[in-house]
């Protein structure tokens, strides 16, 4: 397929009732941090976006929201296809991010160029939808915080030592911060700001 | 053709909802910060719900079961209508049993009966802001929130102690979510305030006219603010339910007559009714009339 196609196909079939289910499984997602959910859906995306990463962006994105892409991502058909089916703009400058998509493998060195909020309005702030290799497989980690009863054990494959650090600074600038989203495939989990993360 | 060819599924349309979804991410992972959206004009007056039944609305999908109180009952005229409006504009189904609800919306009560995981409780909000009546101006309450900045807050209950010997506030009791923002737990009871601690339930706020969700995820610390000498206390009523016998629960005051006539009975109708099933007789029940069919 060229690109071009590539832009136009996919999308929800059912987009109503599709987005829906997809939202409610991020908002509980975000409501129990770490929970495992599974996008079983087919929704077209182009390589190298994942199931799951693409139906969280059919989900949430639209023109009110500008979307910047890591670089394997923007030199696909994924632009175009963000573009046509939510017609959100894609964007260079991460600070102006609404939602961040990236790549397997490519995790940002920093969260400081994205949006971190204000202290005024901590809900500006971007969100990452960040591919690793495998969720449910890998090192294992324990979750705290606001929506786990006591402690949370996910299993991660794919993030970078360095995340471990980003995300512990993160923490410490609630309420400012970013939240992200891991996606492997149809899966993903959220961590919302609020989480803590430690590895076992 | 059904009438709900007319409307999109759940009333709004879809662009709406993607923005209210997104503000219910950002309010679940900032717990009680009030996220400001941009709230619809709903075939409602403000103060009906409006913010609540938007919230509803965005997270409402066909496999829900609705429940709508208001005060704790579920027939009354606002509980009743907003009931009817997702059936016709969702085809939603309703019940009136809390634990069978997966969406609960509110106004102004906590069920009872321990909510569970996976529920979602949704209060209609009218003022969220709790400093509100404090300070009247926005650009400082926000500062105030910025800046964790609550004495005064702490002020107004020391004032409430110095006047009446106790705190009087009674309801919107203000309590600190999470150990950061303090919020308002919309006009419920404080005797609800309890419920909200640690709760196994999502729960959401929607504020229609001041155009703010917040939130509160399950399994998070929701502290009402005392001082130590003064610890928080809920109310207490001196007899139980008068149809259902039922102790420790919230008890509205119907007055019965001009010469002082009066009974106290469950505000939460479901519970009341669940527990005159099972047996419970308070006072004042009227004897099953099984001999009268």
């Amino acid at each position: 397929m060229t690109s071009k196609t590539q832009a136009l196909s996919g999308g929800f079939s059912q987009p109503v009732f599709e987005s829906q289910s997809v939202f409610r499984m991020l908002m509980d997602g975000m409501a129990k941090p770490g929970t495992l959910c599974t996008v079983d859906l087919d929704v077209g995306q182009p390589e190298p976006l994942g199931g799951a990463a693409g139906a969280i962006a059919l989900t949430l994105c639209d023109h009110e929201t500008s979307v910047w892409l890591s670089a394997g991502l923007s030199q696909s058909a994924v632009a175009e296809w963000i573009g046509f089916h939510t017609g959100a703009p894609i964007i260079r400058e991460k600070a102006e991010a609404h939602f961040a998509f990236v790549e397997a493998g490519a995790t940002p060195a920093s969260f400081g160029l994205f949006s971190l909020g204000s202290q005024e309005f901590p809900d500006r702030s971007t969100t990452l939808v960040i591919e690793v290799k495998a969720l449910g497989q890998g090192p294992l980690m324990t979750l705290t915080g606001p929506g786990i009863r006591a402690t949370q054990t996910i299993a991660v494959d794919g993030l970078p030592d360095v995340f471990m650090r980003l995300w512990a600074d993160n923490r410490a600038l609630f309420p400012r911060g970013v939240d992200v989203i891991l996606t492997a495939g149809q899966k993903f989990l959220c961590l919302p700001r609020t989480t803590r993360l430690a590895l076992q | 053709m059904t009438d709900l060819a007319t409307y999109n599924f759940a009333y709004l349309d879809e662009q709406t909802k993607r923005m209210i979804r997104r503000a219910i991410l950002k309010a679940i992972a900032i717990p009680g910060y009030q996220v400001p959206f941009a709230s619809r004009e709903m075939p409602m007056p403000y103060g009906w719900g409006t913010g609540g039944v938007q919230v509803t609305a965005a997270i409402l999908g066909p496999d829900d079961v609705l429940k709508v109180i208001d005060q704790g009952a579920d027939d009354t005229t606002n509980a009743v209508s907003i009931r009817a409006f997702f059936q016709k504009v969702a085809n939603v189904a309703v019940t009136t049993h809390t634990r069978d609800a997966t969406i609960i919306q509110t106004r102004h009560r906590i069920p009872e009966e321990k909510l569970t995981e996976g529920q979602v409780l949704v209060y209609q909000v009218p003022i969220p802001e709790p400093l509100r009546f404090l300070e009247p101006r926005e650009t400082e309450t926000r500062k105030m929130h910025a800046l964790e900045e609550y004495g005064l807050m702490h002020v107004k209950l020391y004032e409430d102690i110095a006047r009446n010997g106790h705190i009087a506030t009674t309801y919107a009791y203000p309590v600190k979510v999470a150990g950061r923002y303090v919020m308002d737990p919309s006009p419920t009871p404080k005797f609800d305030n309890p419920k909200m601690h640690m709760s196994e339930a999502l729960q959401l706020f929607g504020a229609g006219r001041e155009k703010r969700i917040y939130a509160v995820p399950p399994h998070t610390e929701v502290v009402s603010l005392d001082f130590e000498d003064y610890p928080f206390e809920i109310q207490k009523f001196e007899q139980p339910c008068a149809l259902c016998g039922a102790h420790d629960v919230y008890l509205d005051e119907v007055v019965l007559d001009d010469k002082g006539g009066r009974m106290f009975v469950c505000s939460d109708t479901d519970h009341c009714e669940d527990r005159r099933d099972h047996g419970h007789a308070g006072a004042m029940l009227a004897p099953k009339k099984e001999a009268a069919e």
